[in-house]
């Protein structure tokens, strides 16, 4: 039963003056899922976090964790981990004593958090790290003993304020696909807010696409991408091409990789076009064609054979079932 | 001077950066670094020229280490009250969540009274709890309580010590206030989240990053009242026992007349502020493993 | 949340009253000259007293000289130090905190030895020679705020890059000094300047054991014998200290911002 409804957010509104942040927004998630809230800055997804962490107070609305209402609860009452964007570890204190900390306040012993410290830096990577201070270390590492701080005390919820970035490009995906392995590892459930689109579709279990403090969409990374619901969540997430209104009719769009430029089993449409521009990303080439007078971008995999030239004449494949139609 | 010929630059320019800092070192050196040294070798030397330990040894009266007893513990008292007192209205006015214009009347302010020291300070303290002054008057006609019949004077320990806190407090708040801004608001919201109080955040991770601010600022109070002589001087002539006071009646030639002694005395000043700075520099150096 | 904010409001309350009520019954002290009724008398008998003006005429202008004093040999360092000689900047720290750790009177004290009338240089030898030396004592009263406001000042604006801009076009130093850094820290130059001005305006030890007549001594002088006059002096003080912070708040509201905050 409440494995079902572990986190569960019902009518919560934020106002600051007669300016709405939050409007009303509701969801339910279950025990050790990974939900990302996911929306431009300045959607309501961080005053959402803040809200459930206790740093804010909502204008309207419950937050109840494992059955419980917490809406009224201090922060430090509510048994939450949090990892903030800017690591945020104590600098007068060690490694050690970071991760210590939430088990020091608790009361317990200094063996028994000695052992927990070691445990957890096994768990982020880092052993051995316990008598370094914060700034003796790297972003990635602190980022991870933050990580690790907020873990120690066994919270009921783990809450990552865009933990990555503040980070290299490089680090930032080595320490999300980190962050996923642990969070399934101890099966924690975990809200993580980010308004970067890639970093939310290959992390979560769900994703609440959020803008102007509305849910525009909640669902798995897959359907939010390949079944978008609204127009805005079609256009956040992922590249868009809006195709010529003349043969498909208006508010029609496709996904760049869902354009080939030979026949697939599937395709049932063809369009010719005059390449404009190739950008080469490596594994990736992304293709400008001018269709009509539409230009639309092409994404092909780098197949290591001559690629077209600019104004070379070329005819486009798709599938009319891959055509988005984009409502409101 | 030789590691700035080492880079290959034209000697023109070269020259000419040292013209532009000359002025400030031989203004150092004519003004603040001979006067010092002066003194300092003055004090080993006798009425005869030659090197003796006799003024150092001359400083072991009752009379001068009562002085120095009594201005340590003046300083000593106005510093540490000041500090607390300043941290305290700092913080209240920094992280208190009060109106927002609190915080720039309070830093004006501080920036006043810091410099309202001296003479017209000592005026106003008598105006307040001089025999004849309002607070005094108002507790006596009001509430019937007569301080000084309590024991308080304005020109004894206590009350040059609570006239020193006028610019004692303003300038702890004034240096302590950008240490607070340093302190993340993140830090004790992730404490928060981590379960501990108020309390346990202060004092296991605020205090601690504020410590060797407020120590370092604590040994500059402690320098500015054991030097400070205006305020006392006006409140109380000379007959309050304290170090500057002794020396600016030395000065003067109001009394002892033995200049070797004058520098001893300027001495003994000079290694107790020195004595203060040194302690907080040992002391942060460890408060500060932390740091980089 | 509420009951959170009882303690700051707790301790700021206590502070105000600390520091207010002395001024107040100062203020209060200084309007009972005459008998049974309050009266700006004490402020007519200071104002009209010739000793009044002529000191405080003479500290004003001390103050002058120091001021200008204090930027010419406080600029210039800051700026080759933070320009081109960044290896002194530790040492230029240590010596600018030394007048806050070297009492006043110990220095006045080595200034009184060291340059007396039959020392090589014999600044008390002559009354002009002392002002000269008591404007140096007050520059370097000075110096540790002086110093600050400059050193603050050039790093708001980023000193280096001006000065790379100002060569390419083809300045000479002096003229980069005079024509681009200068007018660039000038509000800096002048929170330094009137900093400078509320310490030296009432300073009594180093004048009072030089013998200057200047308007420190002449308030001791008047504390000790007389009754009201020192009230309504020490609320003119105050009023002139807080017009000296007071214009170093307005001009901080003129300050240039090139460089981009750091912090």
């Amino acid at each position: 039963m409440s494995d079902q409804h572990f986190l569960r957010v019902e009518g919560l509104t934020k106002h600051y003056g007669t300016n709405a942040v939050v409007k009303g927004v509701s969801f339910d998630f279950s025990k050790g899922e990974f939900i990302s809230l996911l929306g431009p800055s300045g959607c309501g997804k961080t005053t959402i976090l803040r809200m459930i962490a206790g740093f804010e107070t909502p204008s309207s609305g419950t937050i109840q964790v494992d059955g419980e209402d917490i809406t009224a609860l201090r922060p430090n009452q509510r048994r939450l981990g949090m990892v903030f964007q800017a690591y945020a570890l104590f600098p007068n204190l060690t490694v050690g004593d970071n991760i210590g900390f939430g088990l020091k306040v608790a009361g317990l012993g200094r063996e028994q958090r000695r052992a927990r410290v070691e445990e957890m830096l096994k768990l982020i990577g880092l052993p051995g790290f316990e008598k370094r201070f914060p700034y003796e270390m790297s972003g990635g590492q602190q980022q991870r003993v933050a990580l690790a701080r907020a873990i120690a005390p066994r919270p009921r919820l783990l809450l990552l304020d865009e933990p990555l970035s503040a980070l290299d490009a490089k680090i930032r995906v080595s320490l999300r696909e980190e962050i996923r392995a642990i969070q399934r590892e101890l099966g924690i459930t975990t809200v993580f807010v980010t308004h970067d689109q890639e970093e939310a579709l290959s992390i979560s279990d769900r994703i609440v696409v959020m803008n102007a403090g509305n849910i525009e969409q909640l669902g798995t990374p897959h359907d939010i991408y390949n079944r978008p619901s609204t127009r805005f969540a079609a256009t956040f997430v992922g590249h868009l091409n809006t195709l010529p209104a003349a043969s498909f009719g208006p508010d029609r769009a496709i996904r760049p990789e869902l354009i080939s430029l030979t026949q697939r089993p599937d395709t049932d449409t063809t369009l010719s076009g005059i390449v404009s521009d190739i950008g080469f990303m490596g594994s990736v080439l992304r293709l400008k064609v001018d269709v009509a007078d539409v230009r639309l971008s092409i994404d092909t995999f780098n197949a290591n054979s001559t690629p077209p030239q600019r104004g070379d004449a070329v005819t486009l494949h798709l599938a009319s079932r891959d055509v988005l139609a984009l409502g409101a | 001077m030789t590691e700035t010929v080492a880079p290959p630059r034209p000697t023109r320019r070269f020259t000419f950066e040292w013209l532009g800092v000359a002025p400030f070192v031989i203004f150092a050196v004519m003004f603040l670094i001979l006067p010092t040294l002066y003194l300092v070798g003055a004090a080993f030397v006798g009425r005869d020229g030659q090197f003796t330990l006799e003024n150092i040894a001359g400083l072991f009266t009752d009379q001068i280490l009562a002085a120095y007893w009594i201005s340590i513990r003046i300083s000593g008292a106005s510093a540490l009250l000041g500090a607390i007192a300043g941290l305290a209205i700092a913080l209240a006015i920094i992280r208190g969540r009060l109106p927002d214009g609190l915080r720039s009347t309070v830093m004006t302010f501080s920036g006043v009274a810091s410099n309202f020291a001296g003479v017209p300070l000592a005026f106003a303290f008598i105006s307040t709890l001089g025999r004849l002054g309002l607070v005094t008057i108002i507790l006596k006609t009001v509430f019937d309580f007569d301080i000084y019949r309590a024991g308080f004077n304005v020109l004894s320990f206590w009350g040059l010590t609570l006239t020193y806190l006028y610019f004692q407090i303003p300038l702890m708040i004034l240096m302590i206030a950008p240490a607070i801004d340093g302190l993340k608001k993140e830090w004790s919201e992730a404490s928060q989240t981590l379960g501990a109080s108020a309390l346990q955040f202060w004092l296991y991770v605020g205090f601690p990053i504020l410590w060797p601010s407020f120590l370092g600022t604590l040994s500059l109070l402690f320098a500015n009242a054991f030097g400070a002589i205006a305020t006392a001087y006006a409140l109380t002539g000379s007959s309050l026992n304290i170090v500057p006071i002794l020396l600016y009646a030395q000065i003067r030639g109001d009394a002892l007349q033995n200049p070797g002694l004058g520098a001893a005395l300027a001495l003994g000043m000079i290694a107790i502020t020195a004595l203060a700075n040194i302690i907080y520099l040992v002391i942060s150096a460890r408060a500060e493993r932390w740091m980089r | 949340m509420k009951p959170r904010k009882f303690w700051p409001w707790l301790v700021f309350t206590l502070g105000a009253a600390y520091f207010l009520v002395p001024l107040i019954a100062t203020f209060e002290f200084s309007l009972k000259m005459r008998r049974g009724y309050y009266s700006f008398d004490s402020y007519g008998s200071v104002f009209s007293d010739p000793a009044f003006q002529a000191t405080f005429a003479y500290s004003a202008l001390i103050g002058v000289f120091a001021i200008v004093v204090g930027i010419v040999v406080v600029v210039p360092a800051v700026y080759f130090v933070r320009l081109r000689l960044p290896h002194l900047r530790p040492l230029m720290e240590f010596i600018t905190l030394l007048p806050l750790i070297i009492p006043a009177i110990v220095l006045v004290y080595g200034y009184i030895r060291l340059y007396n009338s039959s020392s090589i240089v014999p600044f008390t030898g002559s009354a002009l020679g002392t002002d000269i030396l008591l404007i140096c004592g007050y520059v370097t009263l000075a110096m540790p705020y002086m110093y600050r406001a400059v050193d603050t000042g050039m790093r708001a604006i980023d000193v280096k890059t001006l000065t790379e801009a100002a060569q390419i076009m083809g300045a000479d130093t002096l003229r980069i000094i005079t024509s681009i850094i200068l007018p660039n820290i000038l509000v800096a130059v002048l929170s330094g300047a009137f900093l400078t001005f509320a310490i030296v305006i009432g300073e009594f030890t180093i004048a009072s054991l030089l013998n200057r007549p200047a308007f420190g001594p002449y308030l001791q002088n008047i504390g000790a014998n007389r009754a009201y006059e020192p009230s309504a002096l020490a609320i003119i003080s105050f009023i002139i200290t807080w017009g000296a912070m007071g214009m170093i708040q307005l001009l901080a509201r003129f300050a240039p911002r090139s460089a981009p905050v750091t912090d």
